[in-house]
């Protein structure tokens, strides 16, 4: 197991890695009879530009690594460098501008805000920035066109399909132009053709746009699109290998 | 995330649940157009009453006599002089004599601007030719028409030559002059019979006075009673009343320190009636009785404001159970929202801003419905409307600040909620 987590270490060490975690143990209910550990001594490092997936069955710590990566939780030992910046160290208003910038969420059950626009929706982690008024429907205007929902700008969450729901929270992810993509199980919710579209849409950005993503799946077809594929198995990581690749894009 | 981004936010979410709002708006609008109402009908009364005090000279100073007993019942009011309907007459020696008020005036000189003596003749009729018309006269001198705030707008005020010749002039409302004579014809001059009793005397105008149309000229059925004046001279001739008076009305000069001149004067005349078995002297003015009864409208007034503001505590409690119902409900997009780069206090600040949009709404509907309401209530009792600016500031401002106080708990509530948990949430 030891060698195995060392193996995970970077395929290509150049400049600084945008993900650096070592060590992490994750434990809830600290110091009480249920106290839990999660994640047992993670050690993940992920350079820039990269397309990683993490599988895994379902306990085995997925949900829990995606939630510290995505700085939504702290490590209990361990540390977390997002971009340089230690995440155990950061205040919570500190974590908020991280998420902010950094990181750009895409989640199974879309989470698009109700009875908002799409283009309201993608402009939301705008307004946080506090980017004025009017560059903020500029931007998310652009953003709806290249996830091609350009035309669907004006209509509310409930009057779009899940795959357009998924294209306009993919948009939303890159309102702010973060580094990180974080996907958890994107396509979960999605049939198989608007996966395929949806998948299409990641590969797009990776290539074009230089995203580092993170892709956290239980479906084995779309991790070999990757190009690294961590298995996660109760709480540590197990195994480390190349993606078979992907050949849909030109 | 500015303030105008969170304004539009929390209007868009009250618009999304129309119905929802508006209930929880309910007990804002009753509260605040209670208070408002409430506040209009009362300002209404004491304004009006202050108004029409105006003109009859509320600090014009009643001297009047008062029998020496427990029951105290001779505060009767009224801006001209008082006549006491006691079960027993003063005799003529008790009456205050014209050397007590000579004294006064020589004592208190300056202080004394006008005093006003007046004896009634009684209500009859007037006649010239076929028209007839009731009239109410009253021997006046000359200070009367300072007390009383009598405009002449045609010939002049009875002079001291009417008082000492004992002439058989007066002096009468405009509107009396036109029913007399018909419109366009001037008064001055003219004589008609008048009639009181047993007694008829021709008598000659000198002069018309506005008479002002308020609540206070006598209606007796659909006929009015005109009020005439004639020199105090003539009148207690006619009358054959003995040399002295039962009330007159002081006027003090300087009405800053009003009511103290009311005691000294009350003290002075009450002097002459110590060894008096069975009358003295008690001052009064309508002022003082003015001020009473506004106090008291005013306490009634906030009494029922206060219990109209319990409303505004429920819906408060309203407002925040809404917004607790409302986060729970919102739990997800809280936790998407942090998950995209909203710190604490932006959430905190656009639940408060939701809460105090709500019950500002609420608040603005109320004053108008408050506004319509003490109109209504004001016109109703027979006043004009009178909205209190300052209520309708609190108003706002407190509307405002129970949206804030009612808020921030719940906004709180959402800006501490773990994003993990949140997100989870189903």
């Amino acid at each position: 197991m030891e060698r195995e987590n060392r193996a995970a270490t970077p395929p290509c060490p150049q400049g600084q890695p945008l993900v650096a975690i070592h060590d992490l143990v994750k434990t809830y209910f600290v110091g009480r009879p249920n106290e839990l550990e999660i994640l047992h001594g993670i050690d993940l490092t992920v350079w820039p530009g990269e397309f990683v997936a993490i599988v895994g069955e379902s306990g085995s710590g997925k949900s829990t690594i995606m939630n510290i990566i995505g700085a939504l939780d702290r490590p209990t030992r361990g540390s977390y460098l997002l971009d340089g910046v230690d995440i155990e160290r950061a205040s919570d208003r500190q974590l908020s501008a991280i998420r902010n910038r950094k990181i750009g969420f895409v989640f199974q059950t879309f989470n698009l805000i109700g009875r908002t626009s799409a283009q309201k929706n993608v402009e939301l982690p705008l307004l946080y920035a506090g980017v004025p008024a009017r560059r903020r429907a500029a931007r998310a205007r652009e953003l709806l066109e290249m996830v091609g929902m350009g035309d669907r700008a004006k209509h509310q969450p409930n009057e779009l399909s899940g795959g357009q729901k998924q294209r306009v929270a993919i948009a939303r992810a890159m309102a702010c132009d973060p580094p990180l993509l974080l996907a958890d199980e994107p396509t979960g919710a999605l049939d198989t053709q608007t996966s395929r579209t949806v998948m299409d849409l990641f590969h797009k950005l990776h290539r074009e746009r230089g995203k580092t993503i993170i892709l956290i799946t239980h479906n084995p077809a779309l991790a070999e699109e990757c190009e690294r594929i961590l298995t996660l198995q109760d709480g540590r990581i197990v195994s480390q290998r190349k993606g078979a690749g992907y050949h849909g894009l030109a | 995330m500015g303030l105008l981004d969170n304004i539009r936010l929390a209007f868009a979410s009250l618009w999304a649940g129309k119905l929802r709002a508006l209930l929880t708006m309910l007990g804002i609008i009753i509260g605040i157009g209670s208070v408002i109402a409430i506040l209009t009908v009362g300002d209404s009364l004491t304004g009006t009453i202050n108004d029409s005090m105006q003109g009859l000279g509320v600090s014009n100073i009643t001297v009047s006599l008062t029998e020496k007993s427990d029951e105290e019942d001779a505060d009767s009011s009224g801006g001209v002089s008082v006549r006491i309907f006691g079960p027993s007459q003063p005799a003529d020696e008790d009456l205050m004599t014209d050397e007590m008020i000579s004294d006064y005036r020589a004592l208190f000189g300056d202080q004394v601007s006008a005093v006003s003596l007046s004896a009634s003749l009684g209500s009859g009729t007037a006649e010239l030719d076929t028209t007839s018309l009731n009239v109410s006269a009253t021997g006046v001198n000359l200070d009367y028409q300072t007390a009383n705030n009598i405009n002449i707008t045609n010939g002049r005020f009875l002079n001291q030559r009417d008082l000492d010749g004992e002439k058989k002039v007066c002096v009468v409302p405009d509107t009396f002059a036109e029913a007399l004579l018909g419109e366009g014809v001037d008064p001055i001059g003219s004589s008609f019979d008048l009639t009181v009793g047993a007694k008829v005397l021709r008598c000659y105008i000198v002069g018309v006075y506005e008479q002002e149309e308020n609540g206070t000229v006598s209606l007796l059925g659909s006929q009015t009673s005109y009020p005439i004046y004639l020199p105090l001279s003539t009148v207690k001739t006619l009358t054959g009343a003995a040399d002295g008076y039962e009330s007159f009305t002081v006027v003090g000069s300087d009405l800053e320190n009003n009511s103290q001149f009311l005691q000294q004067t009350e003290d002075f005349f009450a002097s002459y009636y110590t060894r008096n078995p069975s009358w003295t002297v008690s001052a009064s003015s309508l002022e003082s009785m003015v001020s009473t009864v506004t106090e008291m409208i005013s306490t009634v007034q906030l009494a029922i404001a206060a219990i109209a503001a319990i409303s505004l505590l429920v819906g408060g409690i309203g407002v925040m159970n809404i917004m607790l119902v409302s986060i729970t409900e919102r739990t997800r997009e809280i936790g998407t929202r942090k998950a995209l780069g909203a710190p604490g206090w932006a959430i905190r600040l656009q639940f408060i801003t939701e809460s105090v949009v709500i019950c500002l709404v609420g608040g603005v509907i109320g004053i108008l419905l408050g506004l319509a309401l003490g109109s209504w209530g004001s016109n109703l009792l027979g006043y004009a409307a009178r909205p209190s600016l300052l209520a309708i500031a609190v108003s706002v401002g407190f509307s405002m600040l129970i949206g804030i106080f009612f808020g921030y708990y719940p906004a709180s509530k959402a800006a501490k909620l773990d994003p993990i948990d949140a997100l989870r949430y189903e």
